[in-house]
């Protein structure tokens, strides 16, 4: 059940299976809103305008992309290491909660940078640290990582609340949350937009991924695990230290991740806080599949659709959780193709 | 601290235990099912939602409490059609597929509301329970254990009847074969694919049940999203019961005691971190994971799809 | 074991000339092999008949096309003299043959009569009793006891064998095919199992005894037929075969199974030693154990361009010996040295470096990673390392020069380096590999079969290039189950039984008869 096995057809070019799916989804999508009695067209159109030819709805959906990127950076390793990291979610929300916990703290003790690079190297650590345990358990025992790192969301998700409400929260405030990072503390805005540096900064971690997973002997080692563990053992890899060595960073990543999404945008975490990114992101790094430009192209489309479907959803009186209609049928249009494709080429 | 020893206190509390533990039975039973088949069935959250919109949107129009009960088990199965058509009649991978379904039917679910319900926000009228003679006579345990809605008895009996089912028939031994050696399955004649898409279809059926009762029951209501992780949950408590019902049925009381005994105590007076406790039944399995380790006992080709005479 | 062909009279002497199954002309091909062609087959009642041949002559897919696991491309199967199609597990079952395979199919988690009774129609009642009476019954006929409420994972391998023979039989089949039932068992087990199948014969069922041991052949078997290469290399009819003795017998069936020198003609003459006498010794074994008993109290020594050529029937610890010496499989006992050096504890990357070289039997499985480029895979042992790598930093330049200079000097054709691996042949896949294992410096070339499943070219190719390097001095250890393979390369040939090294004899005019004997577990 490796996810880096997952065939890879051959017959068309990257680019294009990679729109297939996107574009029949899309087309799908639309015949839905017609069918609802609405006009794709302007919704489409109103999802463009609002996203993309809008000044700050575009600065929105570069914001939004950061965390996003992030976690796609870190799916990216787990799965070209032919590892399942579904606890994301959790490893986000932990390490988020930390950082958020500690920054209006540091960045009032220590010099700025100083605190917030102290302040994503917690939010690493305390990802990567959430996810040692289902590491051990897979390299020592073989226990399945899926239902270990399930398991560890909802201790995540617990143990987050449980420390918002005792030792991070503020007694200031009636709701538990943790002590707000005044809006000016938070990670500088490029220029005069609303979008800050953490944007740059998980692009360039989402291309040093790519880099890393394709260009180098660390990343030739994961994949080839990821591909055949049989073959990694015969031409004498330490699979389980590559195995901690891939939950660590994947987890690692999922926790800057938090930290990028709390110290550039929210400034605290409440207890019942829960965005859940990690499952709406596995389709876009399996459309991507699994490359780090792709998926910057895709986590960029989803923005979009985020942002501007937000507004045309409540202009077209629809809920934007319609949007994740489109991202179902993307992934199922997207294993069905590689199926067919898998299946021509014999 | 006599609030805790009220009559009142005591059946508020295993009736909450009960309704917070019922759907994870369910989906829980379904769910181990399907594993016992050899397919990992990431798409439960999807169905238990699907059941509780179809099955609140059925009883309200018709305000039949039983049509609404099948309506979800029948919305459960539709999705569960569709995950037996891609994963086991076609080899796509469960994993992607299941999470698709999940997503495509918190998305579909929650735009159904949308249309239909936004705007009024109709409730369901309080259910109908059963008193069980004589039994319901019982103080505390009469009124919390012995009055519930049928559904509550149904998914009870079904723990033996999945025992009886695993244990002495002929479907439960092929879903065994299905799962731990489909090859053999095959070799005596019985079809693999038509055994684990019967065991989706279970799954679905009872996730829609599951759901349908968080729903009809449980809320009164449907509101998007509102199985919140239940089906993940059922999941990973399938997944340790290691295909013996009755351990779905503890796990599930477990986690369903752990949520009503903090709201119980907090009603009660005593300030206790609710999360904590909700992290309890999780700690616990990490913990005998970690101290017994191995393969947590699952299907040898679980997630794997069958190929027959493959060389 | 039973001795001599003591039993072969008794299936003769029945006459019974219908045969309840047969089979002729069954052609199967997969991509790129020929399993079957053209082979004609006889079950008769009352007569066991052994079907015999190396890995890969094709008796698996025979075995499969008579139970309905595979469907032959061409041929004709009748039984009880009708012509019949068998589409399908379920009909050979109705047909009344029952097949004990290989490999297991036994539901490990289910007890053992809970796997008998799988298989019925889902709506019907188990019928517990009822089985229990009917494994009560089969178990009296085969003269085995097993608890059966017992779970078939926990079972002893024999066991599980006995519990796969009442499973076979259980619908009142009269055809009972054994596919190679021995591989796995003890030799009380064996001997078991001879009783049965001799007991089963003599109430009238029609056994096929698939396997590759001469010496049970010849105790159990009534009729024996040889494949080869896919091809039916000939047929010992009952009556022949209990007028010969068995030292006849044996030479006869030997003919059969690997042809005389002088029916290859282009088999080539001995290969010129190439010993490098006066070095120390390169790698000294010293009662090396490793894989649970599947190793045991290994020891030999190799000097720089000898070629020990390791023989045996394939499963007597050949794999794991490589394995252990390659440092994949942990040494429980025993010692490693190389170069003067002790290797025992060494991990593979380590020993690779050292000049160790496994070439893997396994290609696809483990020996590459069949969706990488070409060009990868030949420096799969080598990531991270200079000139490829610079400061971690793959240098796609001269991967490829590597690549196209190995393509070009092992003659592997492909388009070109960029080209997933497992798009190619067998053969060529095997070049390549070859190329990788001897790229660098090479001091020792562990080859596992390097010519399993080659066409003949191929075949030669693969053997010159062992050759070649041991003339360029580098040690080799060529596990082959084929005997003219080891006979034309080897300077010593050691054979594995059991585990063990049963002897090592020099290569000469009498190394063939030797270790004949010591293959089958003679002294």
């Amino acid at each position: 059940m490796s996810a880096a096995a997952t065939p890879a057809a051959a017959a068309l070019p990257a680019w294009l299976r990679a729109l297939v799916p996107l574009v029949l989804a899309l087309g799908i999508g639309a015949l839905i809103l017609a069918a609802l009695g609405r006009d794709p067209v302007q919704f489409f159109a109103n999802v463009l305008n609002r996203a993309v030819f809008n000044r700050s709805g575009l600065q929105e959906t570069l914001v939004l992309m950061a965390p996003l990127l992030l976690i796609a950076a870190s799916l990216i390793v787990c799965f070209r290491a032919g590892l399942w990291n579904l606890g994301i979610d959790g490893q986000f929300l932990l390490a988020a909660t930390f950082a958020s916990a500690f920054a209006a703290a540091w960045v009032a003790a220590l010099p700025y940078w100083v605190a917030m690079a102290l302040l994503f190297l917690l939010a690493a650590a305390v990802g990567a640290g959430w996810a040692m345990l289902p590491a051990f358990l897979k390299a020592r025992y073989g226990v399945n990582e899926i239902v270990s790192t399930l398991m560890m969301n909802f201790l995540g998700f617990g143990l987050s609340a449980f420390l918002i409400k005792t030792l991070f929260g503020d007694p200031e405030h009636p709701a538990p949350q943790t002590t707000m990072l005044e809006v000016a503390e938070r990670l500088p805005r490029i220029g005069e937009t609303l979008v800050h540096v953490g944007v740059v900064f998980a692009l360039l971690v989402i291309l040093a991924v790519h880099v890393v997973m394709t260009r180098t002997g660390f990343g030739l080692r994961l994949r080839i695990v990821g591909h055949n563990p049989r073959a990694a053992e015969h031409a004498g890899l330490n699979v389980r230290r590559l195995t901690f060595a891939v939950f660590a960073i994947s987890a690692a990543l999922a926790g800057l991740a938090g930290a990028v999404e709390v110290l550039g945008v929210r400034g605290v975490v409440r207890a019942d806080w829960h965005p859940g990114y990690g499952l709406l992101v596995v389709p876009l790094v399996f459309l991507a599949r699994f490359h780090g430009v792709a998926a910057i192209a895709f986590v960029f489309v989803f923005a979009v659709l985020s942002i501007g479907g937000e507004s045309a959803a409540r202009r077209a009186d629809l809920p934007n959780d319609f949007l994740l209609i489109m991202m179902a049928l993307i992934l199922v249009i997207l294993a069905v193709t590689d199926h067919v494709a898998s299946r021509a080429r014999g | 601290m006599d609030a805790l020893f009220t009559n009142a206190f005591l059946v508020a509390f295993v009736s909450g235990t009960i309704a917070a533990s019922l759907p994870l039975l369910l989906a829980g039973l379904g769910e181990q099912m399907s594993e016992k088949a050899g397919v990992l069935n990431l798409g439960l959250e999807g169905m238990m939602l699907v059941g509780a919109f179809c099955g609140f949107a059925v009883a309200l129009e018709t305000g039949s409490f039983l049509l609404g009960f099948l309506a979800g088990a029948a919305g459960g199965m539709a999705v569960a059609a569709m995950m037996a058509a891609l994963c086991v009649a076609l080899p796509l991978n469960q994993i992607v597929v299941g999470i698709a379904l999940t997503l495509g039917m918190q998305g579909a679910t929650s735009l159904a509301h949308h249309v239909l319900y936004s705007r009024t926000f109709p409730r369901l009228p309080r259910q109908p329970e059963v008193a069980l003679p004589l039994l319901s006579q019982i103080p505390v345990l009469g009124p919390s254990l012995f009055t519930q809605n049928p559904v509550v008895y149904l998914a009870l009996l079904l723990v033996p009847a999945a025992a009886w089912l695993y244990r002495a028939t002929n479907i439960g031994l092929n879903l065994a074969a299905a799962g731990s050696k489909p090859a053999a399955l095959d070799l005596a004649g019985v079809s693999v694919t038509a055994t684990r898409a019967f065991a989706v279809l279970a799954t679905g059926a009872l996730g829609g049940l599951g759901g349908a009762y968080m729903a009809n029951i449980g809320a009164g209501l449907f509101v998007p999203f509102m199985t919140g992780g239940a089906g993940f949950m059922a999941i990973v408590i399938a997944m340790l019961a290691r295909g013996r019902p009755a351990w779905v049925l503890g796990g599930a009381l477990l986690v369903g005691f752990a949520t009503s005994i903090t709201t119980a105590l907090q009603v009660a007076g005593f300030n206790i971190p609710t999360d904590l406790v909700l992290m309890l039944p999780f700690g616990t399995i990490m913990l005998v994971l970690t101290l017994f380790g191995r393969r947590a006992g699952l299907p040898a080709a679980l997630g794997l799809p069958y190929h027959r005479g493959a060389r | 074991m039973p001795e001599g062909t003591g039993a072969a009279t008794t299936g003769a002497d029945r006459g019974l000339d219908v045969p309840l199954v047969r089979l002729s002309g069954i052609t199967k091909r997969f991509p790129g092999v020929l399993a079957n062609d053209e082979v004609s087959f006889d079950i008769r009642p009352g007569e066991v008949h052994a079907l015999l041949g190396e890995n890969g002559a094709g008796k698996s897919t025979l075995i499969a096309i008579l139970s309905g696991v595979l469907q032959p491309d061409s041929g004709r199967i009748e039984v009880n003299g009708r012509p019949v199609r068998i589409a399908s597990p379920r009909d050979a079952i109705r047909l009344g043959i029952g097949t004990v395979y290989q490999h297991s199919t036994l539901v490990p988690t289910l007890s053992v009569v809970q796997n008998l009774m799988l298989g019925q129609r889902w709506w019907r009642p188990l019928g517990r009793a009822a089985a229990l009476a009917r494994l009560a019954e089969l178990s009296a006929l085969l003269g085995v006891r097993v608890d059966p409420d017992a779970t078939a994972g926990s079972l002893s391998l024999g066991q599980q064998q006995q519990v796969e023979i009442v499973k076979a039989l259980w619908r009142g089949e009269r055809v009972l095919v054994l596919d190679e039932p021995t591989s796995m068992l003890t030799p009380q087990g064996v001997e078991e199992l001879g009783q049965v199948m001799a007991r089963l014969a003599a109430r009238g069922f029609g056994i096929v005894f698939v396997s590759h041991k001469l010496q049970e052949v010849l105790a159990f078997g009534h009729r024996v037929t040889v494949l080869k290469l896919g091809r039916k290399a000939g047929e010992i009819p009952p009556a022949r075969l209990s007028a010969l003795s068995p030292a006849e017998a044996t030479a006869e069936i030997l003919d059969l199974m690997f042809g005389r020198g002088a029916a290859d003609p282009e088999a080539p003459r001995r290969r010129a030693s190439t010993i490098r006498a006066d070095d120390a010794p390169l790698l000294e074994v010293e009662h090396l154990s490793a894989g649970e008993g599947a190793v045991q109290d290994v020891s030999f020594t190799l000097r720089p361009g000898e070629i020990l050529g390791i023989a045996g029937v394939d499963g007597n610890g050949q794999k794991q010996l490589a394995e252990a010496l390659a440092g994949q499989l942990r040494a429980e006992a025993g010692r490693i040295r190389f170069a003067g050096r002790d290797i025992t504890r060494l991990p593979v990357a380590r020993r690779h470096a050292l000049g160790l070289r496994y070439l893997t039997d396994d290609r696809l499985g483990e020996g590459t990673v069949g969706g990488f480029a070409i060009g990868t895979n030949l420096v799969m042992k080598r990531v991270g390392e200079p000139p490829f790598w610079a400061g971690g930093f793959e240098r796609p330049a001269r991967i490829a020069a590597h690549a196209r200079e190995l393509i070009g000097r092992y003659d592997v054709r492909t388009p070109g380096p960029e080209v997933p691996i497992a798009t190619l042949s067998g053969g060529n896949i095997q070049k390549a590999l070859f190329g990788r294992e001897l790229s660098g410096e090479p001091r020792l070339l562990l080859a596992n079969k390097p010519t399993y499943g080659l066409d003949v070219a191929n075949i030669r190719a693969a053997r010159d290039r062992i050759s070649a390097a041991a003339a360029a001095g580098v040690a080799c250890i060529l596990i082959s189950t084929e005997l003219d393979e080891l006979l034309e390369l080897s300077d010593r040939i050691a054979v594995m039984y059991r585990g063990r090294i049963a002897g090592i004899v020099g290569n000469g005019p009498d190394a063939e008869r030797a270790i004949g004997r010591l293959m089958v577990g003679g002294a």
